[in-house]
C-alpha cells in the first residue's frame, strides 16, 4: 500500500513538472517557431479581424509548425532593415564595457571589504545594500544629475558609468569572498604576499564561480535594459536592441518574432554554455570552511 | 584589538593597497549614487525645479493626497506582499523536491532558469499574445464557451503581474535554496531522527532554522527582482496601465518624464525610508537567529 502511494505521488510530481516545463519553455519555442513563418501565416495566426467579423466562431486554429519553413522574416530583418543591425551593435557597445567595468570594480571593492576593518565599514556596507535594493526609477534621478554635471547626458556613458559602480556586484562577490577560509589569507600574509598578490593568487581563484555569475547576471541585466533607455536615449538610431524591440509593436509582428529570436540568441548561448557557472556562482557553495 | 600606535600605523601602511582597491568602487558609488541623491533631496523642499522657492514639507503633504501616488504605493505593497512570500514558498518547495529526486534535477534546474535568459521584450511580447483580447488564453477558454476578457485591462491584471513575476524568478531562488539545503549537515537530521522527531518537526527545527542565512539572501534577491517586474509590465501596458497594476515605478517614471522633480524626490525619500527600516529589522532578526545558532 505504501509503495503504491509513493508511486502515485511520483506520478503526480512528474505531471506537475511536465506542465511546468511546458509553461517555461513555450515562450521560447513559440517565438522561434513563429520566426520561421511567412508574414501571411503569422497574420492568420494573430488576426484581429476574425474576432470582429466572426464573433460566433470558436476556434483554436493556431498554427504551431511553420509550413513551409521560411527565412523571409530573417531576410527582411538582416538585409532590408539596417537600423536593426545598428541597434544590435548599440547593445554590444553598451553591455561589454559595463560587464568588464562592473566585474573589475566589484572584485577589487569586495576584496577591500573582506580584508579591511575600518570604522564605518558596517555603515558603508549597509548603504551599499540599501542602494542595491532600490528600484531603478529611484537611482535614475541621481544618475541624471551626475550625467548633467558631466555633460554626458546624450552619450551612452550616462548609462555605462553608473552601471559599472552598481553596488550589486560588490555585495554578491563579498558573499563569495567571505567564504574563502581566513586561514588561506593569513597564510598568504605570512608568506609575505602583498594585497594585490593575495587578491590574484588566493582570493580570485576561489571565487571564479562568483565572478562568472556576476558577469552573466550583469550581461542579462544590461542586454535587457529598458528603464534607463527610456530616460537617456532619445534618438531612435541610438537605441539598443532591447528598446528597439519593445518599440516595434504589433504592426510588424512577423519581423518582431525574428528580431526576438535573433536578439535572444547571444543570451541563450551564454546561458546554456555557462549555466553550470551561473549555478555555482549563485550557490556560493563551492567552498566550505 | 591592537592599541599600540606603532602597530596600527604599520598596519595602515600595509593595508594601503587594500584601501586603494576598495576606493575605486567606493568613490564611484559615492559619486554616482550617494552624493547626487543628497543633492537631489533639495528638490523635495521647493515648489518647482525652476523657481526653486522653499515650501517646507508641503510636497510630502501633497504626495499623500495624490491619487496616483497612493494607488502606486498600494499596488506595490499588495504586489510585494503576495509575490515575495509566494515566490519563496514555491521555490523552497521545488528545491526540496529537486533535492529528493536526483534524477531530473539538473534538467529541471535548467528549465526553471530559462525565463532569466529570455529578453524582457520577448517575454512581454509572448505574454501579450497569451493575455490579449484575442490571445491564446481566450481562444482556449473559448472552447468552453467562456466570454473573452481583456486580461491585462481587467481586475485580474494584478494576478497576471504576480504570475509573470513568479514565472521569471522562481528558478533563481530555487538554486539559492538548493545550495542552502545542501549546506545543512546530514548529521543534524540523523540527530533529530534519533531524538524521535517527526518529518514535520525535522523540517521545522532543522531545515528552517539552518536556512535562515539563505532566507536572508533569497529575500534580498527577490526584493530586488520584484521591482524589476516593471520592465515587462511597462512593455506590456505602457505609461498608464489598468489601475490594479499601476505601481510606484509608473508614478516615478511619469514624474520623471514630466520633470516633476519635487514629487519624484519626495516619493523617493519615502521609499528609501521604508526600505532602510525594513533592512534594519531584517538585520536585527538575522543577528538574533545566528546568535541562537552559534550558542
Amino acid at each position: 500500500m505504501k509503495i503504491n502511494s509513493k508511486k502515485a505521488i511520483k506520478t503526480v510530481l512528474i505531471v506537475i513538472f511536465f506542465i511546468a516545463t511546458l509553461i517555461y519553455i513555450s515562450p521560447l519555442i513559440i517565438t522561434i517557431l513563429n520566426s520561421f513563418m511567412t508574414e501571411r501565416e503569422i497574420n492568420e495566426n494573430y488576426a484581429l479581424i476574425k474576432t470582429i467579423f466572426e464573433p460566433d466562431k470558436k476556434y483554436i486554429d493556431f498554427k504551431l509548425i511553420p509550413n513551409p519553413v521560411s527565412l523571409e522574416q530573417y531576410k527582411k530583418l538582416l538585409i532590408e532593415t539596417p537600423v536593426y543591425l545598428k541597434s544590435f551593435w548599440n547593445s554590444v557597445i553598451i553591455t561589454v564595457p559595463i560587464i568588464i567595468g562592473q566585474v573589475v570594480v566589484s572584485a577589487l571593492g569586495a576584496y577591500g571589504f573582506t580584508v579591511l576593518e575600518f570604522k564605518f565599514k558596517r555603515v558603508l556596507f549597509f548603504m551599499y545594500i540599501v542602494v542595491m535594493l532600490l528600484p531603478l526609477q529611484v537611482t535614475l534621478l541621481p544618475n541624471y544629475i551626475v550625467a548633467e554635471f558631466l555633460h554626458i547626458k546624450e552619450s551612452y556613458l550616462a548609462i555605462i558609468l553608473p552601471a559599472i559602480f552598481n553596488p550589486l556586484g560588490v555585495f554578491l562577490l563579498y558573499q563569495h569572498m567571505k567564504l574563502v577560509p581566513k586561514s588561506y589569507l593569513e597564510a598568504a600574509q605570512i608568506d609575505g604576499a602583498n594585497h594585490l598578490e593575495t587578491f590574484f593568487y588566493v582570493v580570485l581563484p576561489n571565487v571564479t564561480g562568483g565572478i562568472a555569475s556576476l558577469a552573466i547576471l550583469t550581461f542579462i541585466e544590461y542586454w535587457n535594459l529598458i528603464d534607463q533607455g527610456i530616460i537617456f536615449i532619445t534618438d531612435r538610431s541610438k537605441e539598443p536592441l532591447s528598446l528597439f524591440l519593445a518599440g516595434m509593436g504589433e504592426s510588424q509582428l512577423g519581423l518582431s518574432f525574428a528580431a526576438s529570436t535573433f536578439y535572444a540568441t547571444p543570451i541563450l548561448i551564454v546561458f546554456f554554455y555557462c549555466h553550470d557557472y551561473l549555478k555555482i556562482g549563485i550557490q556560493t557553495s563551492g567552498l566550505k570552511e | 584589538m591592537n592599541n599600540n600606535n606603532l602597530e596600527s600605523v604599520r598596519k595602515l601602511r600595509k593595508n594601503k593597497t587594500a584601501y586603494l582597491m576598495l576606493s575605486a568602487s567606493l568613490l564611484g558609488f559615492l559619486f554616482f549614487y550617494i552624493i547626487p541623491y543628497f543633492i537631489s533631496m533639495f528638490y523635495a523642499f521647493v515648489d518647482n525645479p525652476l523657481s526653486k522657492s522653499f515650501v517646507g514639507l508641503i510636497n510630502y503633504r501633497d504626495l499623500f493626497n495624490n491619487k496616483y501616488f497612493l494607488r502606486g504605493l498600494k499596488n506595490t505593497i499588495i504586489f510585494m506582499c503576495i509575490s515575495i512570500p509566494l515566490n519563496m514558498i514555491i521555490s523552497l518547495g521545488l528545491a526540496m523536491i529537486c533535492n529528493k529526486i536526483k534524477v531530473f534535477s539538473k534538467y529541471l534546474n535548467l528549465v526553471f532558469l530559462i525565463p532569466l535568459a529570455i529578453p524582457s521584450a520577448t517575454t512581454a511580447f509572448f505574454w501579450k499574445q497569451v493575455f490579449s483580447l484575442n490571445g491564446f488564453l481566450n481562444k482556449f477558454l473559448g472552447i468552453f464557451n467562456f466570454e473573452a476578457v481583456d486580461w491585462l485591462n481587467s481586475k485580474y491584471s494584478m494576478y497576471i503581474m504576480v504570475f509573470i513575476f513568479l514565472w521569471k524568478n522562481i528558478g533563481y531562488n530555487m538554486i539559492l535554496f538548493i545550495a542552502g539545503l545542501n549546506n545543512i549537515p546530514k548529521s543534524y537530521y540523523e540527530c533529530a531522527q534519533l531524538e524521535g522527531a517527526s518529518r514535520w518537526q525535522q523540517f521545522r527545527i532543522v531545515t528552517l532554522t539552518y536556512l535562515v542565512p539563505t532566507f536572508f539572501l533569497v529575500f534580498i534577491m527577490t526584493f530586488i527582482n520584484s521591482f524589476k517586474v516593471f520592465k515587462e509590465i511597462y512593455i506590456l501596458t505602457g505609461d498608464n496601465p489598468h489601475e490594479n497594476i499601476y505601481i510606484l515605478q509608473h508614478f516615478m517614471n511619469n514624474m520623471f518624464m514630466s520633470l516633476n522633480y519635487p514629487k519624484l524626490v519626495s516619493s523617493i525619500s519615502i521609499l528609501i525610508t521604508v526600505i532602510v527600516s525594513l533592512i534594519i529589522v531584517m538585520f536585527i532578526f538575522e543577528g538574533r537567529v545566528s546568535k541562537n545558532l552559534s550558542e
